[in-house]
């Protein structure tokens, strides 16, 4: 065999092109299975009431208006509120940003404890940490509802923070553990001997290389907070549910004509800050979902 | 001080520890508890034998969410994997445009469930969407009511969690190809074997682990799955589309029926393990090799 191309010999020219361009059709036939959604949302949030009566749904707007993004930003009503979707995305800044913070700094920490300061016991507890990842939150909303009551932060954003911070810890330390136990072990332990402390050398030596871990972290704890309807449905009242749960009340809601560009604006904006984050920072955001799911 | 030094790491890995014995064990002791109990609208502690689970099996909405829940778990961690596995497989063929398609493939799972769920109803609305477009173009005749049709809305969910995971399985999928000893692949096409019995004979056999972990994460999504339903179509018609997880919300916080809540819970929590405990097990069975 001197063929360097390594073709089977059974393939002649001709279908060799036609089976490419059979792939490329495909491939593009999935493309716009997966974007037309998208596409769907972004048209008819532009289009008027009458418009999207009279037309096809995959026509482009004959006329656009930002009427229902300006309805569904600030006046959109969810249940008897009609303030839109604004204080409700304010909601879950409040609650991401902090809930994403705490959650990472205690992942960072226990995950520098469990790969490189070994007591007997930690794999234990990782492992025990590591199960409630798995577990379906069902399981734990009841007596979650209660716990919030006794602690005076039922129905409250503290309430959610508390909440996502709790649950989201196993993946944070997970995260943080796979990434610390790469790091040769000499290091800390050149570190003690020159006399330095737990804290000083997470400080001086871990921290500064972690800023890829730190990234997937955040991406991925934020993508979840931010999208997550379970807690916020469970635990939230009329005044502190964030964007996941007004969006749905904005949709179900049965006061006035059924404002279908309204729904589809407020679907974009509370997909916006993810989507966002996902364009940008995609690598990222792969490498949480691979590392959360091939090792979690 | 010399103490503190020497018990620092345990003292930093102390509150995660003892928050997680409280909040994930301690409260599975409780829903455990009370399931067996004739807690109703307030949680009663006095037990009193498995009446909760014998009410949930004769309940005929609960033999609806369960049999959604097969028919559903099914069919989208068998969709979703085949298509994930499929769109890998025409990826990997040196594609020009990869990085884009990769990109588009993938977003979905950037977006919530609520999200996804509310495109998807609003595309498969009968009057106004996908089933108007094609008779627009006409075909006068064309249905496609699934949405609004107790026997096949669970189907919608179908389609709107395969549209929204699959992305997933082929990035998973995809790496897993990439990491076939490259070799081999070049030993097969020196030997005249054609590209598809490469794919089923070497390539697809070594990614079992892959398979593994796509299985995990789907199941796992598949019994978890609550937004998509109540964002697509509220349990409906009626409760046609009821998943475990909603049956559960519904007794919990709508119908004030805790027993039916925790026990409901507690099925769907030994769902779960039956699925994920013989995995883990093997995981850390094959790291300690």
């Amino acid at each position: 065999m001197t063929d360097t191309s390594y073709a089977p010999p059974t393939q002649s020219r001709g279908l060799k092109i036609a089976l490419r361009w059979g792939l490329y059709l495909m491939l593009g036939v999935f493309a716009v299975w997966y974007l037309l959604p998208l596409f769907v949302m972004l048209t008819t949030s532009l289009k008027s009431l009458e418009e999207i009566r009279t037309g096809s749904l995959i026509a482009l707007p004959r006329e656009v208006t930002f009427d229902a993004w300006r309805t569904a930003w600030s006046g959109a009503c969810t249940g008897i509120q009609c303030e839109g979707l604004q204080p409700y995305f304010w909601n879950s800044v409040m609650l991401a940003v902090p809930a994403v913070m705490i959650s990472t700094v205690l992942g960072a920490m226990n995950g520098y404890v469990v790969a490189q300061w070994q007591f007997r016991g930690a794999n234990i507890i990782f492992a025990l940490m590591l199960f409630g990842c798995f577990i379906p939150f069902q399981v734990v909303l009841l007596p979650m509802a209660r716990t919030l009551g006794i602690l005076n932060i039922a129905g409250s954003i503290p309430g959610l923070i508390f909440v996502h911070v709790v649950y989201g810890i196993g993946f944070t330390t997970l995260f943080f553990r796979n990434y610390y136990v790469t790091i040769p072990a000499e290091l800390t332990k050149a570190a003690k001997i020159d006399g330095a402390g737990f804290f000083r050398i997470f400080w001086s030596i871990f921290l500064p290389l972690s800023l890829p871990i730190i990234v997937v972290t955040v991406i991925w704890q934020f993508t979840q907070i931010w999208n997550d309807f379970l807690f916020g449905v469970s635990f939230s009242q009329a005044g502190t549910q964030p964007i996941t749960v007004a969006l749905n009340n904005i949709v179900n809601s049965t006061t006035g004509v059924k404002a279908y560009n309204v729904d589809m604006a407020a679907a974009i904006i509370a997909a916006l800050p993810t989507l966002l984050v996902y364009v940008v920072a995609g690598k990222y955001f792969i490498r949480g979902l691979t590392a959360g799911s091939v090792k979690g | 001080m010399q103490w503190l030094e020497r018990h620092v790491p345990k003292l930093v890995l102390a509150p995660s520890f003892i928050a997680a014995l409280l909040f994930v064990y301690g409260f599975i002791g409780w829903t455990a508890w009370v399931s067996f109990t004739r807690s109703r609208l307030l949680p009663n502690y006095d037990l009193v034998g498995t009446i909760q689970y014998e009410r949930l099996f004769a309940s005929p909405r609960w033999e609806v969410a369960l049999n959604n829940l097969f028919v559903f778990g099914v069919l989208f961690i068998g969709v979703a994997m085949l298509l994930g596995l499929l769109l890998a497989i025409f990826l990997d063929q040196k594609i020009r445009t990869e990085g884009v398609l990769r990109t588009i493939y993938l977003y979905p799972m950037a977006l919530s469930l609520i999200v996804t769920g509310t495109a998807w109803k609003w595309m498969l609305n009968p009057g106004l969407g996908l089933e108007s477009m094609v008779r627009g173009w006409g075909f006068e005749t064309f249905s496609f009511t699934w949405i609004t049709d107790p026997d096949m809305a669970i189907y919608t969910v179908v389609i709107a969690g395969v549209w929204q995971a699959s992305g997933f399985v082929m990035a998973l999928f995809l790496a897993g190809l990439r990491s076939v000893d490259g070799e081999i692949i070049k030993a097969a096409q020196v030997d005249g074997i054609p590209t598809h019995r490469i794919y089923t004979a070497i390539i697809i056999p070594s990614m079992a682990p892959i398979f593994l972990s796509a299985f995990i994460v789907l199941s796992h999504l598949a019994i978890k799955s609550f937004d998509l339903v109540i964002a697509l179509t509220g349990g409906g018609p009626g409760y046609a589309t009821d998943l475990p997880a909603t049956y559960m919300y519904a007794m919990a916080f709508s119908r004030g029926d805790i027993g039916q809540a925790a026990s409901s819970a507690m099925i769907m929590m030994m769902i779960v393990f039956a699925i994920v405990v013989p995995y883990l097990y093997s995981e850390l069975r094959a790291k300690h090799d």
